[in-house]
This record gives structure tokens, C-alpha cells and sequence, in this order.
């Protein structure tokens, strides 16, 4: 009874309901990743212990975690935005580079700038460019009703090509490798542990966490997004200019995603480095997904990750697992989570009713 | 500017049918897919994992034409897992079409860890060689253009007219544009509109998975990690561009290919960095987006089905 | 010799409702008969039980005297049934022959007979008398043929029993009285008609017995000829029916709503609206009569800045707000009840507190700096709402999609009421609701009027219309042919001029 009223103050029934079914999709992920793990010669609990130790073994473990985690909070962050007012921005992989590269130049450029000035320019810098990135499929949907599926995920590659193009010619550092020379010290987000490449950045992406779930929750911009995207129609009939909102939510999404790779640049690689970006625009989506499109389950879903990555490299080293076994396991969750009702159709079927 | 009038040959042409070879495989199976109003943002996926299949099954039976089998099968499969999700358990089709693609990524780096130690590409296998068409190829100006190719080619421009002629010439064609237009009114005409969509997404990977066969057994004869580096994405433009319609998707993917075989020819050539000419695809995908999907409609609105 | 459908003790639920309760239904062979009842009496459920649409959950269904499993639409053709749906079940894009022989295609080779196919459809149009053009598509013919082709698509599949829903809903008076000719000659021809309507002269006219619902159970059977529109009507609804609305006298005030050559596109960039002139004065219900698809909905969305002024003025209390934006006009005083309450009217997976502060979410009393919404103001409001208009919901706090229609459609218009409106436009204010709705919403509309606003009333239904309406203007092919004060006029000339029979 007492864990009962506990609950309650979390959450309605639907909503414990929703977790419960991300939880679940979660540890069948995991379980059927074991199979595939047992079936290719490894013993799962070994690698799945390893993978533990390795992402929250001690603080510099989860200093890695967190790391790894940061990146996605932003991106996540990013398609969780968009996707209120109903558009599916899966190009935050495009945003998140754009976004890097502006922030990059902007270190580069300047050597005699007090830090914080710098420091927020470079910031500014990397939101407008994620912002206008997004800006794009946003007008192009809007004006020519062109799908935002693809146009933000072509425009992924037109990034990801741009940036290439810029780290091989005109901003390329003397030497073999494909990067911009190191940004100013003024510039850099400071690095929060001995050793480790968790920077601040991670800082911001707390308070957008907050500012989000401020945003969507409580103001009228938040409001008449989420009526945009659930209901167009009636929104537009309420006096809400629908058009409007989705621009918006698509630019905001952007820089989201944009000061996502503004993080990167400036508090861990401190230059921007040719395809320094495994798909953090992909996990952003499937983090979002898994955290139930809540800001704060992003935060947690962006951990889980984050955790499968870092304690996936301590897993490799321990046991000789492939690394790609974590995408396999985030691709497991999101195929679960994909479709609650076959969570729900398994549960029943095991004689499990709610 | 000697450079460029050497780019425009006959070859150039050739490599053009060859670069849309897999985009038409995908768009078709994007176009079996959405016809019966399921998206399938998955093709990128379900092709990388059948050019992995094709791949692991020639390495093992030496057969690459057993390769092409397992890979349509395989295809297949991933047809399936998305109807499944989509249409059994109505989940969202963008959701699960990601989560095959990420899975695609992740399974095929990590079997091809297990199988040859390397994150990166296979070990090379027998591919299908290529096939050289007698008479045609001596013909002057197509001899050189569809003289001699993959044999998956010649299938492609088969299949191509294969899926009109069913889509537009039979019974099951027409119940599946009715199914996707309109699933109540299929249903109450007798059909099972369930199994129509099920037929045509398992038909989708199975064509996606032709289109994987291409990359790694018709083309390079060995299987790289990502080689199919956004055609599956790709195709779905070309699908848009050519109105849902097999003859219009073929149109759309010469057009792409040939960007692409251009594209190569600029890069080798040295005019234009590679990342710039790269980009011309995508961008060529978007600016076709933005003219044409306003008057061009889709042929359902992509709801799930449900009975009762 | 055994009746065409027996159906014995027939009960489907669906979550939270009995929509057949224990159902003994009969039909003979050869008769047209009229199954009756209000919106969800539960008619189409039993008749989609019929026709293999929905299993039930008890109860057992004879054909021809023989008991029979229905269990899909294809096992209910193979036993001679048909189904013409409310909403057509025709596919836009493929031609009337197609529609007509799809799922059953003559083949050779693999590949469609198209001559065989046409040939086949032709003599089905020849042997039941329903004239279309077999080679045009769907969605370039009128709602009347369309009818047409879904009920030629029945026979051609070898219908003996013929199930028709609501279809007069969508027809003119004129193309009605069409439909019954082909009805009744199909009767001769020995065919087994199902009439389901709610509309009792219709009923009487057609048929020969009619079975009357009443929230998912038989009233009883009775026969066209042994009773009447009281009768039927008591059956119905239980009680005799207020076909009028006591109406205060009012003097109607200065004219709220003026409308002068208003011109619009409709979704395909057609002329829809051809010059519309409209007045709407305070303290006035003017009903705009017509058949759908006339212009109606493209009339209301441009007096509410959700589709384009391609030439005219509107004007609100003699400001121009052809221009203004939706947000514009809500704050100037114009509300709004939307025909399609699902489409446009609130939002399902908002709580019932957001959907009824939706379009006043910006007003002061709302928010708070200016950028914050003030949501235990809002909550509050609410709840007064939600006592004032006797909205049946748990709490403020629920979803709006999980109430019933009537309470959704009461939340749309407490929301819309409650902003002191100058004009209301109301567009099918109670399509879909039980009789109990429909007259709530019906006095609100009356009140609104008495207190001052100008309410312009959209309707299909005539009755409606009738009942409500201190003028009536038609609408016909994007323009008003004809303003009558109801006491001048009857539905003879209604109709006449809905169809263009008659000029005003």
C-alpha cells in the first residue's frame, strides 16, 4: 500500500504503466543479446559483469559513462523537441556536426578573447548553425510540404560531407590527419575529473533537460507545440499558427542538437575531428524513444547508453566481445520499444495480466 | 576542360545503370512497402544485412548465386520482423525502420568480428562475374552502355517491369493499391488485408535485399562495413521522385546513379573535392523533394489497420 | 419457406458499452426491411455482425434457414449478403469496374481480363438498371453514383440480401427519391432489402416491416402499413419527440456577421465558394441549409481565417477581418464548433483542462508573465466548466479522448460558449449525439441567440434547421441561392432549392 501511494506520486497508472514497458523492453534486449553472445561463443554474464564494472566501476568509470552519455542527452533532447510538435527530425546527426563546426571556428578564430566571452560565443555560435540546419527542412516542409523524414536526414549527409570537406581543405591543420588545429584555451569547457574527458558541457546538458521539460510543460510555446503535434487541425483552429510552431520546434531542436556538438568540440576533442561522431544523431533518437519521450527518461535512457558504450570498451578488453555488440543491444531495445503492445502481447502470454 | 568531355562517355552511362542498380531494387521494394501504406525507412538496413548475407554464404559454399539466395531470403526476414512490428503490433514504422537499421550496423560489424576478425570488411568472395549479352554487346552506343554488366542488372531492369505488370496488370495488384488507399474497403471486399500487407513488406526486404546482393556480390565481391552508405535512403527519394510508380523509381534511380557515377568520374579526375561532389545526391534528393512531393501524392496515408 | 436472416439472442460489447443487447431479428425474403433507431441504437453493430464485420459474442445467425458462421465479409458475400456502408467502401483512385470485381477479378494468364471484366460489369448494370459509366473513376463521380456503384458492387457479387446504411444521409431529396425506385424494383426482382435509418418518413415510405433499436435492444417489429411517425417515433426514443424548441421572441439586433462576395478554393484548388453573400445579425439563428459538399465546409473554415479569401469581405461588427488570422478573430469574439470534433474541435490525448482552455490559452487569466501557463487557474476553470455544462468525466485531469462523444462535444462547447462569443458559428452541432446531447446542445445554441450572439447554424439536418432557425439561407454550388423565414416556406421548396431545382 505504502509503495502504492509512493508510485502514485510519480506518475499516473499510464505513465508507470509506459515505464514499466520501457523496463521491460530493456532486459529483453538484453536477454536476447545474451542469446546471441551465448550463441557466438562468449558467456554472457562475463560480458554483461565486465560491461558493469566497466561503466560504473568507480568515479572514473562513470566520469567515461557520463561522458559518453553527454552527447546524447543533446541530441535526444533535440528529436524529443521536434517530435512534440509532430515532426520526426531524425537529422540531428546533421545539426550536431554543424552546430561542432561552428563552434570550432569560432575557437579557432579568436586567440586574445577573455574565456567566458569566448567560451559563449563559440557556444552561440554552434546553436545558430544547428539552428539554421534545422531551419532548412523546416521551411522546406512548411513552404513545399517536403517530409522531414528524409530531407533532415539527407541533409545529415550534406553535413557530414561540409564539415569533411572544410577539415581536408580550407580549415585543415598541418599533418596527416583530417582536423582543424586545437581551439583556444579560451574556448574550452573545463574538464570535470583527473584524467577524464567529462567536461562541463555535461552541465548544460542538465539545464536543458530542466529547460525542456520547463518549456513543453508549463509555457504557452510548450502548449501550443504539443497541441500542434498532436492535433494540427484543431490547433490551427484554436488560433495557433501551426506553421509557426513547427519552424520553431525544428530550429530549437537544431540548436539543441547543435550545442550537442558544440559540447564535443570544446569540452572533449578541443578541435573538430573528421567523422569524430559514431551516430550520435541516431542514438538521440532512440534514447528519446526509450525514455519514453520524456525529458527526464532521455537523461536515464542517454545514461543507459552512455554506459552500454563505456563499459562496452571495458567489456572488449575483458572479454573479447565485439564493441558492436552494444549497437546490437541499442537496436534490440528500440526494435522492443518500437511496439509496446508486442511487450504487452508477450507479457500476456506468459500469464502475466495488468 | 579536356577533362570533363572525357567524363561524358559511353562508359559513363554504363557505370550510371550500374550505380542506380541497387537504388531500384530498394525503391521498388520502398514502393511494394508503401503501396499497402507502410514506410519502409529500413531498406538501408535490410540491404546492408543481405549484402552481409550474400556474403557470409558465398564465403562458406563458394556458391555466390546460393549467396544471392540466403540474401533475398534474409531480406526477406527483415520484411518481416517489420511487419511485425508495424503491422501485427501497430508500432511506429519510422521507430522500427530505425531500429533495423542500427541493428543492420551493429550485427553485421559484429559477425563479420566473429567470422573474419575484422570490424572492417570481409575477406573477398566469389562474386557473379559479369555476364556479357552476345549480339547486343557489338551493337554500336548500347552494346558499351548494356552490353556487359552483373547479372543482377539484367534482373534489375526484369524485376522492374515484373513489379509494373503485377502492380498494375493483376489481381493482386489491384487489391494491393486498394489495400493501401483504402484498407476498409479492401477488407470488405473479401480481402485479407493483413496479408496483403504482409506479402508486399516481406516482397520489400526480399527486393532490398536483391539490391544488397548487388553491392557485395555484384559489385565488389566482398562485404565493407556500411557499404551501403545511405542508398537505402536514397531509394526512398527515388521512389518519391517517381510517384510510387516501378517505371518512375527506375527513372529517378538512373537519374541518382548517374550523379553518382559522374560524381566518381569528377573525383578521379581531381576538379572538385570528393566531399563536394558527395553531397550532390543528397542534395539533388532534397531540391526533388521539395518540387515534387507537393503534387505528387502518396498512395496512402499510412495509417495502421486495425480489424474491430 | 424460411426467413432470408434469422438473428437469435445476438450481444456484442465493445469496452464500456453494449452495443446489442440479446437481439432477435428477423427478415423476410423479398421484403425491404427498416431497421430503426437513434445514433447508436446499436444498428450498425448488428449489421456488421451480419455481415462478418464483428463477431459477436453471443448469439447465432440463420441464413435461408440455416445456421451460418459468419466470420469475415467474404463468408457473408459467399452466403449472398451485401453491405452498402454509410462511408462508401470504394477505392478513389481505381475505376467503377474495378471497385466492382475487386477481390474477385477475372483472370487470364495471371493477369486481369479487362475485357471480360468490363463486359461482366456492364451486364450487371443492364440486368439490375443502374446506369454508370464502368470505366470512369471513383473519385470523378457524385456522391449519387458513387451510391450507385457500391450498391451495383453488392449485386454483381451475387447480394440476395442487400444491407443499406443510412443511405439517404448523403443524397438529395431528389436523388433519394432515385435510390427508392432502385430499391424497390430490386424488391420486385425478389432481392431482401435492410434499410437501416433514423429517419422516420424515410422508413415509413420504404418499407414494408420495420424493427426498431433502442440502446442496443429490440423495441419491436411492426409493419409500415399498421403505424405511424408517433408510433415509430415512441419506439424509438421512448417518449414523444420536441420536434420544436419553445423559442423566445427576440428582436434580432445589428448585423454581427456580413459576408460580401466571398470566393474560396476548396483542398484541390476547385471554386468553391462562388461569391457568397451572408448576413448574420445578433440575437439570431440563421441556418445555412444545403446538401454537404456544397460549400459548406469551405465557408465556415474561411470565416474562421483557416482557408484562404480568394476575393469578398467579411466583416465582424463592421470591421474587415477578411484578413485576420484565426487567432485574430477568436480574440475579437467569433467561437467556433467545428463539424468534425475529432478533426478540428480538441485534442483526444490533451487533459480535459488543456482542451478547454485551448484558443483562450494566451487570455491573461491563463498565464502568468506573459509566456507561462497558469495551469492550477486553468484547472480551476475548469472544474466550473465542468459543473456548469454537466460534463461527465472523473476529473479535469483525464484525458478528453476517453470520454463519450456527447461529453466531448460538450467540452468543445463550454469552451466555445464560455468566451461570450458576438458570432457562433456552429457546424453540425449534434451529428452523432444521443438525444439527450442533442437537445443540450440545441438549448445552449438557443441561449447563446436569446443572450445576444449571432449563431450561424450548419446543418444536414433539416430538422435542425427548422427547429432552431429565426432565417434560413441555401446554399448551393458555393453560393446562397435563397434567405426564407421559416414560417414562408416549406421543405418542398427547401429541397428544391438545396439542388438547384429552384432559384431563389
Amino acid at each position: 500500500m505504502k509503495a502504492r501511494a509512493l508510485l502514485s506520486r510519480v506518475g499516473s497508472p499510464e505513465t508507470l504503466r509506459g515505464i514499466l514497458i520501457q523496463l521491460i523492453a530493456i532486459l529483453m534486449a538484453f536477454a536476447v543479446g545474451a542469446v546471441v553472445l551465448l550463441v557466438t561463443g562468449y558467456n554472457p554474464i562475463d560480458a554483461y559483469a565486465a560491461m558493469l564494472r566497466g561503466a560504473f566501476g568507480d568515479v572514473f568509470r562513470v566520469g567515461q559513462t557520463l561522458t559518453q552519455a553527454t552527447p546524447i542527452i543533446f541530441t535526444a533532447l533535440a528529436f524529443l523537441f521536434s517530435f512534440k510538435s509532430g515532426l520526426f527530425n531524425i537529422g540531428a546527426e546533421g545539426q550536431f556536426l554543424a552546430g561542432a563546426f561552428a563552434s570550432a571556428l569560432v575557437g579557432i578564430s579568436f586567440q586574445n578573447l577573455p574565456a567566458p566571452l569566448h567560451v559563449l560565443l563559440a557556444l552561440v555560435a554552434g546553436a545558430v548553425a544547428g539552428g539554421l540546419w534545422g531551419l532548412i527542412p523546416a521551411v522546406l516542409k512548411t513552404r513545399f510540404g517536403a517530409h522531414e523524414v528524409i530531407t533532415t536526414m539527407m541533409l545529415s549527409y550534406v553535413a557530414l560531407y561540409l564539415t569533411s570537406y572544410m577539415v581536408n581543405y580550407p580549415f585543415k591543420a598541418p599533418g596527416w590527419v583530417s582536423q582543424t588545429v586545437m581551439i583556444a584555451e579560451s574556448a574550452r569547457l573545463p574538464r570535470l575529473l583527473q584524467g577524464a574527458q567529462l567536461s562541463a558541457s555535461i552541465f548544460i546538458a542538465l539545464a536543458l533537460v530542466a529547460l525542456t521539460r520547463f518549456i513543453l510543460n508549463r509555457t504557452i510555446l510548450g502548449y501550443e507545440i504539443r497541441a500542434t503535434g498532436l492535433n494540427p487541425s484543431a490547433a490551427e483552429n484554436a488560433g495557433i499558427d501551426v506553421k509557426r510552431g513547427m519552424i520553431l520546434a525544428l530550429v530549437v531542436s537544431g540548436a539543441i542538437a547543435g550545442l550537442g556538438g558544440s559540447g564535443e568540440i570544446m569540452g572533449v576533442h578541443r578541435r573538430f575531428i573528421d567523422g569524430f561522431s559514431p551516430g550520435y544523431g541516431w542514438d538521440g533518437l532512440a534514447v528519446a524513444l526509450v525514455g519514453g519521450l520524456s525529458p527526464v527518461g532521455a537523461l536515464l535512457a542517454a545514461i543507459l547508453f552512455g554506459a552500454l558504450r563505456s563499459g562496452g570498451m571495458i567489456m572488449t578488453r575483458a572479454t573479447g566481445v565485439p564493441l558492436d555488440i552494444v549497437f546490437l543491444l541499442q537496436a534490440l531495445v528500440i526494435l522492443f520499444v518500437a511496439a509496446p503492445a508486442l511487450i504487452r502481447a508477450i507479457l500476456k502470454k506468459g500469464g502475466l495480466r495488468w | 576542360m579536356v577533362g570533363l568531355v572525357d567524363v561524358i562517355s559511353l562508359g559513363l552511362f554504363a557505370a550510371a545503370l550500374r550505380m542506380a542498380t541497387p537504388i531500384v531494387y530498394a525503391a521498388l521494394g520502398g514502393i511494394f512497402s508503401e503501396r499497402v501504406g507502410i514506410i519502409n525507412i529500413g531498406l538501408e538496413g535490410t540491404m546492408l544485412t543481405s549484402a552481409f548475407a550474400g556474403v557470409t554464404a558465398s564465403y562458406y559454399t563458394g556458391n555466390p548465386w546460393l549467396g544471392v539466395v540466403v540474401a533475398v531470403l534474409v531480406g526477406g526476414l527483415i520484411g518481416l520482423l517489420h511487419a511485425v512490428l508495424t503491422v501485427k503490433f501497430v508500432g511506429n514504422q519510422i521507430v522500427s525502420g530505425t531500429g533495423i537499421n542500427i541493428f543492420a550496423m551493429g550485427f553485421t560489424a559484429y559477425m563479420s568480428q566473429i567470422i573474419w576478425g575484422s570490424r572492417g570488411a570481409s575477406e573477398g568472395v566469389r562474386g557473379l562475374g559479369t555476364w556479357t549479352l552476345p549480339v547486343i554487346a557489338d551493337l554500336p552506343v548500347v552494346g558499351p552502355i548494356i552490353g556487359s554488366h552483373s547479372p543482377l542488372v539484367y534482373l534489375m531492369l526484369v524485376v522492374t517491369v515484373l513489379s509494373y505488370v503485377v502492380l498494375f496488370r493483376t489481381p493482386l495488384g489491384l487489391r494491393i493499391r486498394a489495400v493501401g488507399e483504402h484498407p476498409t474497403a479492401a477488407e470488405t471486399a473479401g480481402i485479407d488485408v493483413l496479408r496483403v500487407k504482409y506479402l508486399c513488406v516481406i516482397l520489400s526486404g526480399m527486393l532490398a535485399g536483391l539490391g544488397g546482393a548487388f553491392l557485395s556480390l555484384g559489385h565488389l565481391n566482398l562485404f565493407t562495413r556500411g557499404m551501403t552508405g545511405g542508398r537505402g535512403f536514397i531509394s526512398m527519394a527515388a521512389m518519391i521522385f517517381g510517384k510510387w510508380m516501378p517505371f518512375g523509381a527506375f527513372g529517378a534511380s538512373l537519374l541518382f546513379g548517374l550523379a553518382d557515377a559522374l560524381q566518381m568520374r569528377l573525383q578521379s579526375l581531381g576538379l572538385l573535392p570528393p566531399q563536394i561532389i558527395l553531397t550532390i545526391p543528397y542534395l539533388l534528393t532534397v531540391a526533388v523533394l521539395a518540387g515534387v512531393v507537393g503534387k505528387a501524392r502518396p498512395p496512402s496515408d499510412y495509417k495502421p489497420y486495425k480489424r474491430e | 419457406m424460411a426467413p432470408a436472416v434469422e438473428m437469435r439472442g445476438i450481444t456484442k460489447t465493445f469496452p464500456g458499452v453494449t452495443a446489442n443487447d440479446d437481439i432477435d431479428f428477423t427478415v423476410e425474403k423479398g421484403e425491404i426491411h427498416g431497421l430503426l433507431g437513434e445514433n447508436g441504437a446499436g444498428k450498425t453493430v448488428l449489421m456488421s455482425v451480419l455481415y462478418g464485420l464483428y463477431r459477436p459474442d453471443a448469439g447465432e445467425t440463420y441464413i435461408d434457414g440455416e445456421r451460418a458462421e459468419i466470420e469475415s465479409p467474404a463468408a457473408a458475400m459467399s452466403l449472398g449478403i451485401g453491405m452498402v456502408h454509410q462511408h462508401f467502401m470504394l477505392v478513389p483512385s481505381l475505376t467503377v469496374a474495378e471497385n466492382v470485381v475487386l477481390g474477385r477479378e477475372p483472370a487470364k494468364n495471371g493477369l486481369i481480363d479487362e475485357g471480360e471484366m468490363l463486359e461482366r460489369v456492364r451486364a450487371s448494370c443492364t440486368k439490375y438498371r443502374l446506369d454508370v459509366d464502368v470505366e470512369a473513376p471513383i473519385h470523378t463521380l457524385s456522391v449519387g453514383v458513387q451510391q450507385k456503384v457500391e450498391i451495383l458492387k453488392a449485386l454483381h457479387r451475387g447480394a440476395d440480401i442487400l444491407i443499406l446504411d443510412e443511405p439517404t444521409a448523403v443524397l438529395t431529396p431528389q436523388e433519394a427519391e432515385d435510390l427508392f425506385r432502385a430499391v424497390r424494383s430490386l424488391r420486385d426482382q425478389g432481392k431482401t432489402v435492410i434499410f437501416i435509418s433514423h429517419k422516420l418518413r424515410e422508413v415509413l415510405s420504404i418499407c414494408d416491416r420495420i424493427t426498431v433499436l433502442k440502446r442496443g435492444k429490440v423495441v419491436g417489429t411492426v409493419a409500415a402499413s399498421e403505424t405511424d411517425m408517433g408510433e415509430l417515433a415512441e419506439m424509438m426514443v421512448g417518449r414523444r419527440v420536441v420536434y420544436s424548441f419553445e423559442k423566445a421572441e427576440v428582436a434580432p439586433g445589428e448585423a454581427v456577421l456580413s459576408v460580401e462576395g466571398l470566393e474560396a478554393l476548396d483542398d484541390r484548388g476547385v471554386p468553391t465558394l462562388r461569391g457568397v453573400d451572408l448576413e448574420v445579425r445578433g440575437s439570431e439563428i440563421l441556418g445555412l441549409a444545403g446538401v454537404e459538399g456544397n460549400g459548406q465546409t469551405e465557408l465556415v473554415e474561411a470565416l474562421m481565417g483557416l482557408r484562404e479569401a480568394k476575393a469578398g469581405r467579411v466583416s465582424l461588427c463592421s470591421t474587415d477581418i477578411t484578413r485576420a488570422s484565426s487567432y485574430e478573430r477568436i480574440r475579437a469574439g467569433v467561437s467556433h464548433i467545428p463539424e468534425d470534433r475529432h478533426k478540428r474541435g480538441f485534442i483526444p490525448d490533451f487533459t480535459v483542462t488543456e482542451n478547454l482552455i485551448l484558443g483562450s490559452h494566451r487570455e491573461a487569466r491563463f498565464t502568468r508573465r506573459g509566456f507561462v501557463i497558469d495551469y492550477e487557474a486553468a484547472a480551476s476553470h475548469s472544474q466550473a466548466l465542468v459543473e456548469d455544462y454537466s460534463i461527465a468525466t472523473p476529473g479535469v485531469g483525464t484525458h478528453a479522448g476517453n470520454l463519450s462523444g456527447g461529453n466531448q462535444q460538450k467540452v468543445i462547447v463550454a469552451r466555445e460558449f464560455d468566451r461570450d462569443p458576438r458570432l457562433v458559428i456552429a457546424a453540425q452541432p449534434t451529428r452523432g449525439l444521443d438525444v439527450g446531447a442533442t437537445e443540450y446542445v440545441r438549448k445552449k445554441l438557443l441561449e447563446m441567440r436569446d443572450g445576444g450572439s449571432a449563431v450561424l447554424l450548419v446543418s444536414a439536418d433539416l430538422d435542425e434547421i427548422w427547429a432552431l432557425s429565426d432565417r434560413i439561407a441555401v446554399i448551393y454550388e458555393g453560393r446562397i441561392v435563397a434567405v426564407r423565414e421559416p414560417a414562408e416556406t416549406d421543405e418542398t421548396e427547401l429541397g428544391l432549392l438545396m439542388t438547384g431545382g429552384r432559384r431563389g
